[in-house]
């Protein structure tokens, strides 16, 4: 069993949670994610062009850039955390350009050094598979694919064929942090994509408070944060271990007490 | 409109059926897009083979652009370049005249072809990028024409430098959103548009203003474009009998370049050369992404771009609005590696110098854009003979550039 499907066979939803690596105090923020009890760790690649996200984790991918912040920064981030939490599944989430740069070996041979469990890109759909995909299946790194409310079911196998470790729903068609999906139509979406797929299914964008989290844990196999999370980061600066530790814990609470359905 | 050439061994059979240019182009787009991308390219193959959609292209490119655009000798220009030639040196320089259509410049030709396609889609919201202004305005007298309503992106920097612009697209009833994220030029303006049409991909149409972007983009802002290059071999044939020996045409994006020519890439003894933008030089600040750059991926294509080792986008200058991007278009990329186009760059600095020199000889006052263009045709024809050819396109006027020269030439207008 992977790191990633021990995470989703636990009792209750997995809470996905994320920050953008170099951001802040990322190791400490990253203990704080663990420590409120996150079940997975997502880390942004820093990309100056990020043109799937909304202004706060734009601002934090400048904050972190700004700050120097590397590519190979962040596999040494990746191998520390690795060290300190050796069951915790890590993913790595960005863009295109940073990741394939080197080649999608490169890459994937990275992630593989780093203890890395899989890998989300925004921006190479299945049609561009061969840029990323095969390295990362051959280096057995999970290559986490997106449904969004405009894939339908002609398309999700196209989706599903490659995808491993789980499935990220992006609940609304729009960018990061902004909207709000209407907890029915996550419902349904939900119950469409189970038809197709056996893969644990992430629900994500927008999600804000423990209600939402909970409403979204009866449905869905996990629960994504991030931009409220990175909200706090960037009020908090070096001192957001602790605001983010209580924040975490107060969405896992909530997660664990909607139980699964 | 052009059907692609299929044949093998031609240059203008490409993108391949996944939308690639050799290694170049693509679709690398959030998934929210994939399937919109995907019915653009069903829409737009059903388009290419419906006679009526064309009908309609080319009584709007006619009668409402202005189309054909003259062909036009320059002797004045023509003859001030061989004063500095060698002996017996000094080709014939010719002008494809795209900046007296509607609106100053090429942009307006895949602006109709796009908003007949959006129309076709039953979208009913416009969005687009701009730089220097000139596919913005395209962007919103289409849609003033059709009565559709029109978001302008562009980046808080190019409207302070761009001002006309900004109040012609506003007179057009277009709505203009700053951009102020990144440095705030045509890069992060064409991020702020994907965000919006991936928040709004029910009702909205991009009409992306160059041949880059996720396929079918580049392949049918080429195709919109072409038309300059049609009319210009058609009209060379039957003035002067034969085709010119070397085409010109300056590069941002790369979509006046490839309308140009593309028509000819099939003519192995036409010479092409692209120029970029120089900026301060090679050396220091400039815009030149085939000179400075490497592959890679970025706004839905993959091409060359100016990045670091890590593949974080350069910001690009230039003193051209039109030129200031850190990318190119992936035919462009392709048409490099393959050796069938040659491509340079002009500095500012002579950019500037061939702006002031076209005014003079020639009594046309173009756009910074085809002023490097220009600049590479003085430095091209003295290396020819005199019964050679050199036809440039001149994409643009310079109306919305003056006070821009002004402010460089140290007038205060």
């Amino acid at each position: 069993m992977t790191r990633l499907s021990a995470a989703f066979s636990k009792p209750h939803p997995a809470l996905v949670a994320f920050i953008t690596a170099g951001d802040g105090d990322t190791a400490a923020n990253l203990d704080a994610l663990v420590a409120g009890g996150a079940d997975v760790i997502e880390l942004g690649m820093p990309f100056t062009d990020p043109m799937a996200d909304g202004p706060v984790i734009q601002e934090a991918n400048i904050r972190s850039l700004n700050a120097g912040t590397t590519t190979a920064d962040i596999f040494a981030l990746a191998s520390a955390f690795r060290k300190r939490h050796p069951d915790m599944p890590l993913v790595l989430m960005g863009y295109a350009n940073p990741m394939t740069i080197r080649g999608g070996d490169w890459f994937a041979s990275e992630c593989n050094k780093a203890g890395v469990d899989g890998v989300i890109c925004v921006d190479i759909p299945p049609e561009e598979d061969p840029e990323l995909g095969p390295a990362l299946r051959n280096a057995g790194i999970d290559l986490i694919r997106l449904a969004t409310p405009t894939t339908d079911a002609a398309r999700l196998p196209t989706v599903l064929n490659g995808a491993s470790g789980f499935l990220y729903y992006v609940s609304v068609a729009g960018i990061t942090g902004l909207q709000v999906a209407a907890q029915t139509s996550i419902d349904e979406a939900v119950a469409r994509l189970k038809v197709h797929s056996d893969l644990p299914i992430a629900v994500g964008f927008g999600v804000r408070t423990p209600e939402q989290a909970a409403n979204i844990a009866r449905v869905a196999d996990g629960v994504v944060v991030g931009s409220a999370i990175v909200e706090l980061v960037a009020q908090h600066g070096a001192s957001a271990a602790g605001p983010v530790r209580d924040y975490v814990a107060s969405l896992k609470q909530a997660i664990v007490a909607a139980r699964k359905v | 409109m052009t059907i692609t050439d299929r044949t093998p061994n031609s240059f203008r059979n490409q993108p391949d059926e996944r939308g690639h240019f050799g290694q170049f182009g693509g679709r690398y787009v959030a998934e929210t897009l994939m399937p919109l991308v995907l019915d653009l390219e069903r829409e737009y193959r059903a388009a290419q083979q419906d006679p009526a959609f064309a009908a309609q292209f080319d009584d709007l490119l006619e009668h409402y652009v202005g189309r054909p655009s003259p062909l036009y000798y320059a002797e004045r220009l023509t003859e001030e370049v061989r004063k500095d030639a060698p002996a017996g040196k000094g080709a014939q320089i010719w002008f494809k005249r795209d900046e007296l259509n509607h609106t100053g410049a090429h942009k307006i030709n895949n602006c109709v072809g796009q908003i007949l396609l959006a129309i076709r889609m039953g979208k009913t919201r416009i969005i687009a990028e701009t730089g220097a202004g000139q596919h913005g305005v395209a962007t919103a007298t289409v849609c003033a024409r059709f009565g559709l309503p029109c978001f302008i992106y562009m980046g808080a920097k190019d409207i302070e430098r761009q001002q006309p612009n900004v109040f012609r697209m506003r007179l057009l009833g277009a709505e203009i959103v700053p951009v102020t994220s990144g440095a705030g030029t045509l890069k992060d303006a064409m991020n702020e548009g994907l965000r919006d049409w991936v928040a709004n991909v029910h009702d909205t149409f991009y009409i992306i203003g160059t041949a880059a972007g996720p396929h079918p983009y580049p392949e049918l802002v080429r195709d919109f474009q072409s038309v300059i290059g049609k009319e210009a071999r058609a009209q060379m044939l039957s003035r002067i009998n034969r085709l010119p020996d070397l085409l010109v045409a300056c590069i941002g994006g790369g979509s006046n370049a490839l309308g140009l020519f593309h028509p000819f890439l099939d003519d192995k003894d036409v010479a092409m050369l692209g120029v970029e933008a120089a900026g301060h030089g090679l050396d220091a600040e400039h815009a030149a992404s085939l000179a400075g750059g490497r592959p890679g991926i970025l706004h839905g294509n993959k091409t060359y771009l100016l990045q670091d080792a890590d593949g974080q986008i350069a910001e690009a200058h230039s003193i051209s609005a039109g030129l200031d991007y850190p990318g190119i278009g992936p035919e462009h990329s392709w048409l490099k590696e393959i050796g069938r186009v040659r491509y340079d760059s002009v500095t500012d600095t002579d950019a500037l110098a061939a702006f002031q020199l076209l005014c003079r000889t020639e009594g046309i006052i173009p756009a910074l854009e085809p002023a490097h263009a220009i600049a590479a045709v003085e430095r091209e024809a003295k290396k020819m003979d005199r019964d050679q050819i050199i036809l440039a396109n001149l994409c643009g006027r310079g109306d919305k550039d003056i006070f821009t020269v002004a402010e460089a030439l140290g007038t205060k207008i």
